[in-house]
């Protein structure tokens, strides 16, 4: 019997670290490299960035069309691309159109636009049920859609990134790009959600 | 490579644990450890150029069963990178365990890769095609619930990227676009399946005009 297999398995946290020490020791990591990375998926990768570009297409249809034929080149005009952010396409809701997005193989999102995707978004549950139950998942996740109104879900199988554009709330005609902005979460960016007014990203309870 | 990790349809997972909009997007990290593997897998790719994206993909595919299931998403990263970081010759897992001070399992090699995407006539959006009824012991990007069903191109990319099951595996081959698939649930899982469409970006390799 070998050693390894009466070795109890290190923790998370102290094989992350390990990992990171082991490299170290090569000089494999240049200095701060971790730190700007983290800085990167912290700060610049963020749902408000998605939102900005739905409240623009909003107002101003020379964008929504340009955001709708070449997404990639839309989310540009605001610096929104990057690692996994490099071919975005933007799926237009309708009405009578729900699109949802998922990564049934892994986890890929359109980073820059979105943010790291959350947990629940990993999770095996989303990513085995969603395709073939998405109006069930949708229910249980508080969507409750009418039967006419059809589901597409998206596989984010290849190197495509996914947005969703969401139609405009009646109610907000007369309403400011940074108010527009505020009823876009992060869950009607993936789908699972519609805006709605009053209806905004949860703030952090610190 | 029909593992653990192809998700899509697989029944007798519960509710997903989220409400719409309940919960905030930060902290992004919930452990001083988190940020490590998506930093580490960069650092690889894109600063060394040891492996790629696609390798990543594939070797945490490579981890046993088990250990996938029963693994944190960023542990899976972790376990994945540093599967690479030792299979390229960079550290040894013998090092990581010292480090770790314990047992630091690592992902297991399946088959080999495919040197290049087989070729096709490039398709038009429009066109009915059907998944090749194909298997591979690799890498692939080709969820299995669309194997061997039919389905309709609804856009073809005008970037081009490297075929998985070479990517995957570290070979490179040419760049070529990819075709979002339009499926019916009823052409996937019968009747079992709440009606619905299923896009899906595949690779003209995986697919036939009919």
């Amino acid at each position: 019997m070998s050693m390894q297999a009466i070795k109890a398995v290190a923790s998370e946290s102290d094989r992350a670290f390990a990992l990171n020490q082991a490299l170290e020791e090569k000089a494999l990591v240049p200095n701060g490299y971790v730190e700007k990375f983290t800085h990167v998926m912290e700060e610049d990768f963020d749902p408000t960035n998605g939102a900005r570009v739905v409240a623009r297409a909003w107002v101003d249809p020379e964008y929504r069309a340009l955001l709708l034929k070449d997404g990639t080149a839309a989310c540009d005009v605001f610096g929104y691309t990057g690692a996994q952010g490099e071919y975005i396409v933007a799926l237009e809701n309708t009405p009578t159109l729900q699109n949802v997005i998922v990564c049934t193989l892994c986890s890929c999102t359109a980073w820059p636009v979105l943010g790291l995707p959350p947990d629940w978004y990993k999770s095996f549950e989303y990513r085995s049920r969603v395709v073939r139950e998405s109006r069930s998942v949708l229910r249980e996740m508080g969507l409750d859609l009418p039967e006419s109104v059809e589901i597409r879900v998206w596989d984010t199988s290849a190197e495509t990134r996914y947005m969703v554009l969401p139609f405009r709330p009646e109610g907000t005609e007369k309403w400011s790009e940074e108010q527009l902005a505020a009823i876009v979460t992060k869950d009607v960016l993936i789908g699972i959600a519609r805006p709605e007014i009053g209806v905004t990203n949860p703030a952090h309870s610190s | 490579m029909d593992g653990i990790h192809d998700l899509g349809g697989v029944q007798g997972f519960g509710r997903v644990r989220h409400r719409k909009n309940s919960d905030t997007y930060t902290p992004v990290f919930h452990a001083p450890w988190e940020p490590l593997g998506y930093s580490l897998l960069f650092l690889g790719a894109a600063e060394l150029q040891l492996f790629t994206i696609d390798e990543l993909r594939h070797a945490i595919e490579r981890m046993v069963p088990q250990q996938y299931l029963s693994s944190s998403y960023y542990d899976r990263i972790v376990v994945g990178v540093a599967s690479l970081f030792v299979e390229k010759g960079a550290i040894t897992q013998a090092r990581l365990e010292e480090l770790a001070g314990g047992a630091f399992p690592l992902a297991l090699p399946t088959g080999p890769g495919l040197p290049a995407e087989p070729e096709k006539e490039p398709l038009n959006v429009g066109d009915a095609v059907r998944v090749h009824n194909a298997f591979f012991s690799g890498h692939t990007r080709m969820p299995g619930y669309v194997r061997g069903k039919r389905g309709v191109v609804v856009h073809r990319t005008t970037d081009k990227w490297p075929f998985p099951e070479a990517a995957g595996h570290g070979l490179s081959c040419e760049p070529k676009s990819t075709y979002h698939v339009q499926f019916d649930t009823k052409e996937l899982w019968g009747e079992a399946a709440d009606e619905a469409t299923v896009v899906v970006d595949l690779w003209g390799g995986y697919l036939d005009k009919v």
